[in-house]
């Protein structure tokens, strides 16, 4: 039996983890994040979900216990945001190359000075290179459905990798919209059974070894290799989980990006997270009004879907990557990784900044990025710098 | 060649990176006339370096090839039985 419920993004994330039956939950509040540690602890005290349930002192303390209940088998989930998980940061490369697949949702939120508590992307991509797959959501319902495919792709033994399932502040967060769940059974049998890992480095007291020891520059360099190839081997486990996911729920997810109206497009706009869903309506109007332009939803930014943009991108006359996040001195994340990826094609790919600090990011502004990028593409114009959007020059000095 | 674990582990094993006596600049030194048998340094000593001896194992002695010279055991003892000397 199929339920419907009308759910913020935070209670989608708290429902998939009560149903992917997590057994330690550790939890530690920040804004946006809070309500969904909270309704977990509903849960547990209800005696919906049968888990321990840590309150610690801090977000290092949260990701550090994470690791401890992994390292023994159980099923471990946290979720932070922001400054959280900048806090967190040296437990969540820990966490990564110690390969414990612990799932976390992280709720992205920009990074002060100025304090603020709205959605930007810097603080999940400050965590790139940290040996977690991470996901961004563009609505509740993937919010959900990408919550409890994250247990099956962390714990299969191709991968062993932890994974952050990302949704925007406040946009997906605290917005409600109808989400739909399978039934308990359903999940059971699309996940493993928890703590049914018997790996062979788990903590066991009958047979103690302790993990991270010191490790000499003679293995310390094929230890990284194994979780370079672990990310490689997450692509296709990623595309075949989204797939059983599909077989189970009637929504597929068939790959690391989202195609939408691409196959004959001049140009593509590529954009993740919940701004994607505008993106693709803007699509729909250039489209009425002749504009050939398609959208790419970057579904996962680790593992770097190369290939899948390559093959997406090759026939559009130019590409632009919207990011919500900025690395100073060197621009746009995102558009830097897309440039690599299609490096050797004559693409031109224009970066657009948008949305820092969650200012909006309207369908309006996607039918102005659209219409530039088809003005850019037929005069032959090559790349720009990147062009910030919605910027009020008259306050700038 | 056997094959690499999935992450770095490390069994028990007695001085697995060698002897870590020599890292001491003080020796703790027990006087037993004043060790009133109460296994507080053995408890304590973060390092397992006290060993246990004797009849029903309730004497202690320090194993210098592994006291790395924390001075947790003499801080621990509550009749002052172990004193921390310079090291030659």
């Amino acid at each position: 039996m199929v339920l419907s419920e009308v759910l913020t993004g935070n209670y989608a994330v708290a429902y998939a983890a009560k149903m992917a039956r997590v057994q330690v939950i550790a939890a530690y509040p920040i804004t946006p994040q809070t309500t969904i540690v909270e309704k977990l602890a509903q849960f547990v005290e209800s005696g919906e979900l049968n888990a321990k349930y840590i309150r610690v002192e801090s977000e290092h303390s949260a990701m550090a216990a994470c690791i401890g209940a992994a390292a023994t088998g159980a099923r471990a989930f946290t979720a932070t945001a922001s400054h959280g998980l900048l806090y967190m940061s040296e437990m969540v490369w820990w966490a990564g190359m110690g390969r414990y697949p612990i799932v976390m949702a992280v709720v992205t939120r920009a990074i002060g000075p100025p304090w603020s508590i709205w959605t930007e992307h810097n603080d999940v991509l400050a965590h790139r290179d940290s040996g977690w797959i991470i996901f961004f959501a563009e609505d509740n319902q993937e919010v959900f459905d990408l919550t409890v495919q994250a247990f099956r792709i962390a714990e299969n033994e191709k991968v062993l990798q932890p994974v952050m399932v990302t949704l925007d502040a406040f946009i997906l967060s605290h917005t409600a919209a109808p989400v739909l769940m399978p039934d308990q059974n359903q999940v059971d049998e699309f996940l493993p059974p928890p703590g049914s890992r018997k790996l062979p480095y788990r903590l066991d007291p009958n047979n103690p070894i302790t993990h991270g020891n010191l490790t000499y520059p003679d293995y310390f360099m094929e230890l990284r290799y194994e979780i370079m190839r672990a990310m490689e081997n997450a692509k296709q486990v990623i595309i075949d989980t989204g797939r059983k996911y599909g077989e189970m729920t009637g929504r597929y997810y068939d790959g690391l990006i989202e195609k939408y109206k691409c196959s004959n497009a001049k140009a593509i706009i590529i954009a993740m997270g919940s701004s994607a869903g505008d993106a693709k309506e803007a699509a729909d109007l250039l489209r009425d009004e002749g504009y050939e332009v398609g959208v790419i939803k970057m579904r996962t930014i680790r593992p770097f879907p190369f290939e899948e943009l390559r093959e997406t991108c090759r026939n559009a006359k130019i590409i632009g990557v919207v990011d919500r996040n900025y690395s100073y001195g060197f621009g746009g994340i995102i558009h830097g990784e897309v440039k690599s990826a299609l490096n050797g094609l004559k693409i031109t790919v224009q970066n657009f900044i948008a949305g820092l600090g969650g200012r909006d990011i309207t369908v309006n502004d996607f039918i102005n990025m659209g219409k530039k990028l088809i003005e850019m593409a037929d005069k032959g114009l090559g790349e720009q710098p990147p062009i910030w959007i919605n910027l009020k020059k008259e306050v700038i000095p | 060649m056997s094959k690499i674990p999935l992450t770095s582990i490390s069994k028990p094993t007695k001085g697995a990176v060698g002897f870590t006596g020599f890292w001491r600049s003080f020796k703790p030194v027990i006087d037993q006339s004043k060790c009133v048998h109460c296994l507080q340094c053995w408890l304590y000593c973060p390092e397992g370096a006290i060993r246990r001896i004797g009849e029903n194992l309730l004497n202690v002695e320090v194993d210098y090839e592994y006291c790395k010279g924390c001075g947790i055991c003499a801080n621990e003892c509550p009749v002052k039985a172990i004193q921390m000397v310079l090291e030659e």
